[in-house]
């Protein structure tokens, strides 16, 4: 029955495919045709432009292989496209992945969290160049701060990574975001990289960086990377009930944060390849708060730094056994001062200091030519010190292990793992929440159901959980020891079709729909305690989310010298409350959109590139009653870019100007946190 | 022919785009009427209570409700169709409401205002600023509204202030300093007492309730009760109940009785309270004990005889409706029927529950209100 369903399936998709080349074509040409009117000061020399043409293609083209391959939905934002987006921060660009829910405070730095297919911020882990990034203290990595001035390729996995050669983190999350920031390359003859860029623009942004890679030698490469912003964080925002309409300009948003980032890379005599990393960042910004009656303005304020060091390793030690190592030390410290709460040591002032140190070793073993395993084993340490009264100062151990195991046939691949988590806290004061043992088991496969490569049929079960965060448990406002983890169970089923064209108009075209129910059991919510101040944490609520993503992505070439992108990405999502007994059973869950989507198209001519992206996002309740004083507007954002490239010499320099919001629409993603209207960046950069 | 077919299916996705993107034309939201709870009484004393929702911090959900006992209805969400011009509504966190002659006054805490209306429609009448303001009490054609900080921004002034506000012309007269973080106040004689918690530098509580001579608008003495006061409410016989929260951990809350004559303690109730209210000789408590060490909530309810100061034994809700309430977050006695009014705030961030009792203990009617229906003020005939 399902074959029969699959089958019909792929056939009416491939019929509609062929209606749908024109029709695509014609909205393209709708949108964009007239706008574009480029006159060349500089043209590339041919050979060059030919070499970036088929490196373009090349990246192209293993993109599409990995996204169709994955067993896992896989979506990958890298290299030129992630250029073109109308993007400062990896929150920016996040958007633009379908199952995604952007949780964003407004302004430059407002926090930014990403909510994957509806289970909660907390679910979805964060790697930096593979190792994890984490926040021990509320779980939550904040987007925002990560610009896109290094990052070479942000991909986004539901369920995990679809290669069980990984850490046992790897493995410990209900999605994962992976930011890989840019590896030195070197031509033969080329010794150093600069990359000078300066961007400008609204809310007094001031944002310039520098990128420079330099080649040691043969087997080793430095790199140093750094930027600084600075943003006075002001912007226009409105307000309206039809009968008051209120126009004013939000304060307290400035922000100013650095960072450095310096690393080597380097590959040894028995050919296996190493990287080490330092990174610092540091910021102080202001922290604007709700818009509510009688109250714009505000003045609390955060500092944070954060300094890590990181490292990984990894060789074959024979044809069948390879081993990675990776080992990481992050130090994080925040401060944050509220001048409005005044106490009999002055005003508040609240101090957070965490350590964590992570080592993770993966071995596999590739048994015969389809069967090969991993066996991984990670340790973590976690430490939160705070100036709080009644505070217990926690100190959580972790051990991870992981055995997975891969059969890769022809036309399928299987992979299986289970994974322990071990976990132990420990306080200095007061009560620990003690030890807690969990195994979870994951199941993917990827098939090929015909001899045509370009359709594959994917399906996973994840079963995972995330740790009630320190905040959870031990906060002295709010935490509670008894907290059990919140689990999550995943069922996917999807398929992806991908194809590449010599000769005609659409290049490339890739599709990939999945379909999935995950539950989340024992949620973590803040209730109340004995009045609005105090809160305590309790395992609660029971959701139910079923979902559907879509990513269509296309590439078509009109004539010689132009060039057309387009991608659409829909998701609908069925995010509903079924806790037993609740009063709003089968409401909507807070936040969640019933659809959201995207739409991005570029056109690139000679040496002139444009781009548009459209962001919808449904109506949404930001309560758990879908009551109409709970009721949020849906909201959407028409954004374009016009991007100039040339050479200047041998230097490559590129300029960009963008409109964001540009039909100025005023919205708020969390309900009182209004966001910016139309916003303008140029964008200045310098390549030699 | 394929020309036509671009068009066809260019414009079908435009028009999915545009259509896809409407957003509704922005329009107060209108008040809700739930009928016939309870049978109308066109001629009744006490004409209605207008119900005040804290609603949850930063949501911005603080709104006003209203039970016409004349015409036997709950209207639910009266004040932005009343008051559709003021920008944000009656704003974030309403914590105390008060009604003195024709007026209606509202404490709106986060939103560092007091609401002044007209008691008949709730029209806004005047809007005052008063940062961190916290409970209003009336004396003498001035209203007193306590605030947790009499200065924002100075690391040197950690005390409250309780301001006087002359209820004609609407505008802050004096000020008083008086401990950190004041809570509850009431008037006996010509002394304004006012419950000091120090809530914002645990583990040093306030532990005093102040005292203040209306004629000079001076302090001229704290009495020293217990930790972390917050309700204060006085009987006809010239007592002041006033409850202690504790700390949370080892120390519980409890209730204490102050002889207004003498300005000491005379008798602790060991009952936890958070909150009561006291019509003729007896007092209806509640307590929501919230402990860090269980990590759990302790419900509770009680009556206390305040002519004799002894617990009445047993509860004002018979009936088992208690186990439904989740968090008992406010309570009125009807001054007529002696119908006890009690508002749970179930989660905090939905709709809470307005319920009533009998005087024999059995629920009369229950009605859903806004977010966190906490405070109560009664409307007579006179107003």
């Amino acid at each position: 029955m399902l074959w029969v369903i699959l089958t019909t399936k792929m056939i009416r998709t491939r019929i509609a495919f062929r209606g749908d080349k024109y029709c695509f074509y014609a909205f393209l040409a709708i949108l964009w045709c007239h706008c574009i009117r480029p006159e060349p000061l500089f043209a590339q020399t041919d050979s060059l432009k030919k070499a970036n043409e088929l490196k373009e293609v090349k990246i192209r083209a293993i993109k599409l292989s990995r996204r169709q391959t994955s067993s896992t939905p896989l979506q990958i934002l890298s290299g030129a496209d992630l250029e073109k987006l109308n993007s400062l921060s990896v929150a920016d660009a996040v958007r633009f992945f379908s199952g995604v829910q952007l949780k964003d405070y407004g302004g430059i730095g407002g926090l930014k969290t990403i909510n994957v297919r509806s289970m909660g911020t907390n679910h979805t882990a964060v790697f930096y160049d593979g190792v994890p990034i984490t926040n021990a203290q509320n779980g939550q990595v904040d987007l925002g701060k990560f610009s896109l001035d290094n990052i070479e390729e942000i991909e986004l996995y539901s369920g995990q990574k679809s290669e069980i050669f990984q850490s046992a983190r790897g493995f410990a999350s209900a999605s994962s975001i992976y930011l890989n920031t840019l590896q030195p390359k070197f031509e033969k003859g080329e010794e150093d990289h600069f990359k000078l860029a300066l961007k400008t623009g609204s809310f007094g942004l001031l944002n310039p960086s520098l990128l420079w890679q330099h080649k040691l030698n043969d087997r080793v490469s430095a790199s140093l990377s750094t930027e600084y912003t600075q943003s006075n964080g002001r912007y226009k925002f409105r307000y309206t009930n039809g009968v008051y309409d209120t126009t004013a300009v939000r304060n307290n948003g400035d922000v100013e944060r650095m960072r450095v980032e310096a690393g080597l890379n380097g590959v040894l005599p028995d050919s296996s390849t190493w990287n080490a990393k330092v990174y610092f960042y540091k910021d102080q910004m202001g922290l604007p708060g709700p818009i509510i009656g009688n109250r714009f303005d505000y003045d609390q304020r955060s500092w944070s730094k954060n300094l890590f060091v990181q490292s990984s390793y990894e060789k074959k030690i024979t044809d069948a056994y390879r081993l990675k190592a990776l080992a990481k030390y992050s130090n994080d410290y925040t401060r944050y001062l509220d001048p409005d709460f005044v106490n009999l040591d002055g005003l508040l002032n609240n101090r957070f200091h965490q350590h964590e140190l992570y080592l993770s070793v993966a071995n596999q073993y590739k048994i015969n030519s389809w069967w090969t395993a991993v066996l991984s084993g990670d340790y973590q340490l976690n430490t939160l010190d705070a100036n709080l009264d009644h505070f217990p100062y926690p100190t959580r151990n972790t051990f991870l292990l992981a055995l997975a195991t891969q059969l890769h046939f022809d036309r399928l691949d299987i992979q299986a793992n289970l994974l322990g988590t071990f976990v132990n806290d420990k306080v200095k004061y007061y009560t620990a929440a003690g030890n807690k043992q969990e195994f979870t088991p994951t199941l993917m496969l990827s098939w090929q159901p015909f001899e045509q490569k370009e359709f594959r049929i994917r399906s996973f079960f994840k079963s995972i959980f995330r740790m009630p965060t320190f905040n959870d448990l031990y906060y002295t406002l709010i935490g509670r020891t008894s907290l059990k983890p919140e689990y999550t169970k995943q069922y996917d089923l999807g398929f992806t079709y991908a194809k590449l064209f010599d000769n005609t108009l659409l290049r490339s075209f890739s599709l990939q729909t999945d379909a999935y129910f995950n539950r989340v059991k024992d949620k973590i919510i803040a209730v109340p305690g004995n009045n609005g101040f105090r809160w305590s944490m309790k395992n609660l609520n029971l959701v139910d989310i079923k979902g559907i993503d879509v990513n269509m992505q296309s590439g078509w070439s009109i004539a010689q010298e132009l060039q057309l992108n387009m991608g659409l990405t829909y998701t609908y999502q069925q995010a509903q409350d079924v806790t037993p007994g609740t009063a709003y059973y089968k409401n909507q869950i807070p936040y969640i959109p019933l659809h959201s989507g995207s739409l991005m198209g570029g056109a690139q001519w000679r040496n002139y590139s444009f781009n548009y992206s459209y962001i919808y996002t449904s109506e949404r309740y930001n309560q758990a009653a879908n009551i109409p004083v709970n009721y949020v507007k849906p909201w959407y954002t028409h954004d374009i870019a016009f991007h100039y490239n040339t050479l200047i010499g041998k230097n490559k320099v590129r300029l960009t100007a963008e409109v964001n919001n540009l039909f100025n629409q005023y919205y708020d993603v969390v309900e009182n946190f209004p966001m910016p209207g139309r916003s303008y960046r140029f964008t200045l950069s310098y390549q030699l | 022919m394929k020309y036509m077919k671009f068009l066809k299916y260019g414009t079908i996705i435009i028009l999915i785009v545009t259509f896809a993107s409407c957003r509704k034309d922005p329009q107060p939201i209108p008040e809700e009427i739930t009928n016939t709870l309870f049978p109308a009484e066109p001629n009744a004393a006490v004409k209605g209570m207008y119900v005040v929702n804290e609603g949850n911090m930063n949501m911005n959900k603080a709104s006003l409700d209203y039970v016409d006992f004349t015409q036997g209805l709950y209207r639910k969400n009266i004040y932005n169709q009343v008051n559709p011009e003021v920008t944000k509504g009656l704003g974030d966190v309403a914590n105390d409401i008060g009604v003195y002659g024709a007026k209606l006054y509202v404490v709106v805490n986060i939103s560092n205002k007091i609401e002044v209306m007209d008691v008949k429609t709730a029209k806004r009448i005047k809007m005052i600023d008063l940062v961190n303001c916290r409970y209003v009490t009336f004396h003498g054609n001035k209203a007193y509204v306590s605030a947790y900080l009499g200065k924002v921004g100075d690391p040197k002034a950690p005390q409250g202030i309780v301001a006087e506000i002359d209820t004609a012309t609407l505008q802050i007269t004096r000020k008083i300093e008086v401990g950190r973080q004041p809570e509850e106040m009431a008037v006996v004689g010509n002394k304004l007492y006012v419950a000091n918690s120090g809530g914002y530098s645990p583990p040093n509580y306030e532990r005093t309730v102040s005292v203040i001579d209306m004629d000079s608008f001076t302090e001229i003495k704290r009495i020293d009760v217990a930790i972390n006061l917050h309700r204060l409410k006085a009987d006809q016989y010239g007592d002041l109940y006033v409850t202690s929260r504790g700390d949370y951990y080892d120390i519980p809350s409890k209730l204490f009785v102050i002889d207004t004559k003498t300005d000491l303690v005379k008798k602790t109730f060991n009952v936890a309270a958070s909150n009561l209210a006291i019509d003729g000789d007896k007092a209806y408590v509640y307590s929501t004990e919230y402990s860090y060490i269980t990590g759990e909530n302790t419900i509770s309810y009680s009556m206390i005889n305040v002519k004799d100061e002894t617990i009445i034994p047993g509860s004002f809700i018979s009936d088992g409706t208690d186990k439904k309430i989740k968090i008992p977050y406010g309570i009125a006695v009807h001054p007529v029927t002696k119908d006890v009014f009690v508002s749970d705030a179930t989660d905090y961030v939905t709709p809470g529950r307005l319920y009533c009792f009998g005087a024999d203990g059995r629920q009369k009617w229950s009605v859903e209100t806004g977010d966190i229906p906490a405070s109560f003020a009664f409307v007579y005939k006179t107003n």
